[in-house]
């Protein structure tokens, strides 16, 4: 029979008993001040564990965590169940790898994603490009369990590992012209030789405004479940803004730009009546072709109402006070 | 002509009753072992309105390829029509179902402000008008007016690949490659009614160059 898929139940595991050492010597350019970290903490586990963690249990065949990252703080974490590995990594979106929803964890293999660099360009102080583990350097890595809703109407909870956005943009000392930042994901028909069929103009392009990307709930995600981002999930490094539709998390990012001018996005492009620049998750403004009232959780049978900015609207809400959200949807 | 009893009319029923369970036979299987992947309601949902619209255009085919010869094929057009609005039915049955947990005031919302939904509700309603119609006590019961009727299946058709093409996020090729199909199809029986009328008229054309001669 079917059964709808039923979320994970929660069990604590230590590091040491699931990140084997070759595993953390290939991952510890991700972790912050290898020194600090090193091969004793590896083996030996010398960490606190309340200091650092790889927390995530084994959940809907999810492999063994292979990051090592603090444990996301009460208020960046939803207890709701996590929707299963195996679904999060075979049903999502990544038009370069086709349209369909299995497809991107079809056809992403052809993507590499080591090494990889990111350019930094801009209204910042110093542009440039720059090697992914030295970006990540300086930061710790994190947690955060958030709620996922698709412009589709179905939904998630996924546990992203990351970097606070905010903290790398202060890290780059933006000018003062610095008033969006704009992602680019990589375009490379050699890696992505869906890319032909032009589903949407490439390369992918988003954007946020300042005072979203310093929102503390925006992160740059590395991973999920404790695992390196898969290809299709965006590898190696993607935006996740969980009071925005899920197609506002640029994949596979080589390109951030600080700039004075709102970017237009990809799918603005593609049909700007009926996505705008925002995208912020909000029932009472449908999508012009179907409804955005309700939405369903990947694993349930039926639809549960779709949250106001996806249920972040304490944190997220003070950003658009005042603005018409049917006008700026 | 020549193809008439090539193969007889038993065998293209075995044949195409075949041809239809086979999709509804693997729905079922992956139900069963649920196998339809991370969204089972989307996956159903997606094969039972695909394979309605692909049964809908076979059903259609097989005029014109009587006509071009293949008259064996005649008895597959009752199965291919009566597959689609089985399909349709269950299409609609999981929508209503699961989507919409049987609130009717939901379905009257969607098929007034969703104009993909208006078009696909208006076109399972034909498709249940031609189900229901589709035995042989109403094809001797209506005579001529069910030829007529069930000419609405151009229309279910087209209506179904539009709401298939209007629920496209992006890249429209495969509903355009229904559009398509299901456009030269009812292109060929025009073309074909019209051929038909112009030789049901002699005497008009007989009429045509005399009215040349006293012109």
């Amino acid at each position: 029979m079917w059964s709808p898929k039923r979320g994970p139940i929660a069990r604590p595991i230590r590091s040491s008993e699931i990140t084997s050492e070759s595993h953390y010597l290939d991952r510890r350019t991700f972790l912050r001040g290898a020194t600090a970290l090193g091969l004793g903490a590896a083996v030996g586990g010398c960490l606190p564990s309340d200091e650092m963690e790889a927390a995530s249990p084994e959940v809907g065949g999810a492999p063994a965590p292979n990051l090592s990252f603090l444990p996301a703080p009460p208020r960046f974490r939803t207890e709701e169940p996590r929707t299963p590995w195996e679904d999060v990594t075979t049903y999502n979106n990544y038009y370069e790898f086709g349209t369909g929803k299995g497809d991107p964890a079809r056809n992403a293999h052809t993507l590499n994603p080591k090494p990889w660099s990111v350019s930094i360009e801009g209204e910042v102080e110093k542009p440039g490009v720059i090697g992914l583990e030295d970006l990540l350097r300086p930061h710790d890595l994190e947690e955060r369990i958030y709620r996922h809703r698709c412009v589709e109407a179905w939904s998630m909870v996924v546990p992203w590992i990351g970097i606070p956005l905010g903290d790398l943009i202060r890290r780059l000392n933006p000018t003062s012209k610095a008033k969006y930042v704009y992602f680019e994901t990589l375009y490379d028909e050699e890696q992505m030789p869906l890319t032909r069929r032009n589903a949407l103009p490439w390369p992918y392009r988003e954007g946020l405004r300042m005072d979203e990307a310093m929102n503390p709930l925006a992160i740059l995600a590395v991973g999920l479940y404790g695992q390196e981002l898969p290809n299709q999930s965006g590898a190696p490094l993607r935006l996740i803004v969980p009071w925005k539709y899920g197609f506002k998390g640029v994949k596979s990012i080589v390109r951030i730009r600080l700039q004075e001018r709102q970017p237009r996005t990809s799918w603005e492009n593609e049909n700007p009546y009926e996505y705008g620049f925002y995208a912020n998750v909000n029932p009472r403004v449908d999508h012009p072709r179907w409804s955005q009232k309700r939405e369903r959780r990947i694993g349930e049978w039926t639809k549960r109402p779709t949250l106001f900015m996806n249920g972040y609207e304490e944190e997220v809400g003070s950003l658009y006070a005042g603005m018409n959200l049917k006008k700026h949807f | 002509m020549a193809a008439r009893g090539l193969v007889a009319p038993r065998t293209i029923r075995v044949v195409a009753w075949t041809a239809v369970a086979i999709p509804a036979l693997m729905l079922g299987v992956g139900a069963a072992m649920d196998a339809l992947g991370a969204n089972p309601v989307e996956a159903a949902t997606h094969d039972a309105g695909i394979w309605a619209l692909r049964c809908l255009v076979a059903s259609l085919a097989i005029t014109p390829l009587r006509r071009l010869g293949l008259k064996m094929l005649a008895p597959a057009r009752r199965i291919f029509g009566v597959a689609a609005f089985a399909w349709a039915s269950l299409h609609f049955s999981i929508y209503l179902v699961f989507d919409l947990g049987f609130d009717f005031g939901f379905l009257a919302e969607d098929i007034v402000e969703r104009p993909y939904l208006t078009i696909g509700f208006t076109a399972f309603l034909l498709l249940l008008a031609l189900g229901v119609t589709s035995t042989r006590g109403w094809q001797k019961r209506l005579g001529r007016k069910w030829v007529q009727l069930h000419r609405a299946a151009y229309p279910a058709a087209a209506l179904s690949a539009l709401h298939f093409y209007w629920l496209v996020k992006a890249d429209v090729t495969e509903p355009a490659i229904y559009a398509g199909v299901i456009t030269g199809l009812l292109g060929f029986r025009l073309a074909d009614a019209w051929r038909a009328r112009a030789m049901k008229r002699p005497t008009a054309g007989a009429a045509a160059p005399g009215e040349a001669r006293a012109a």
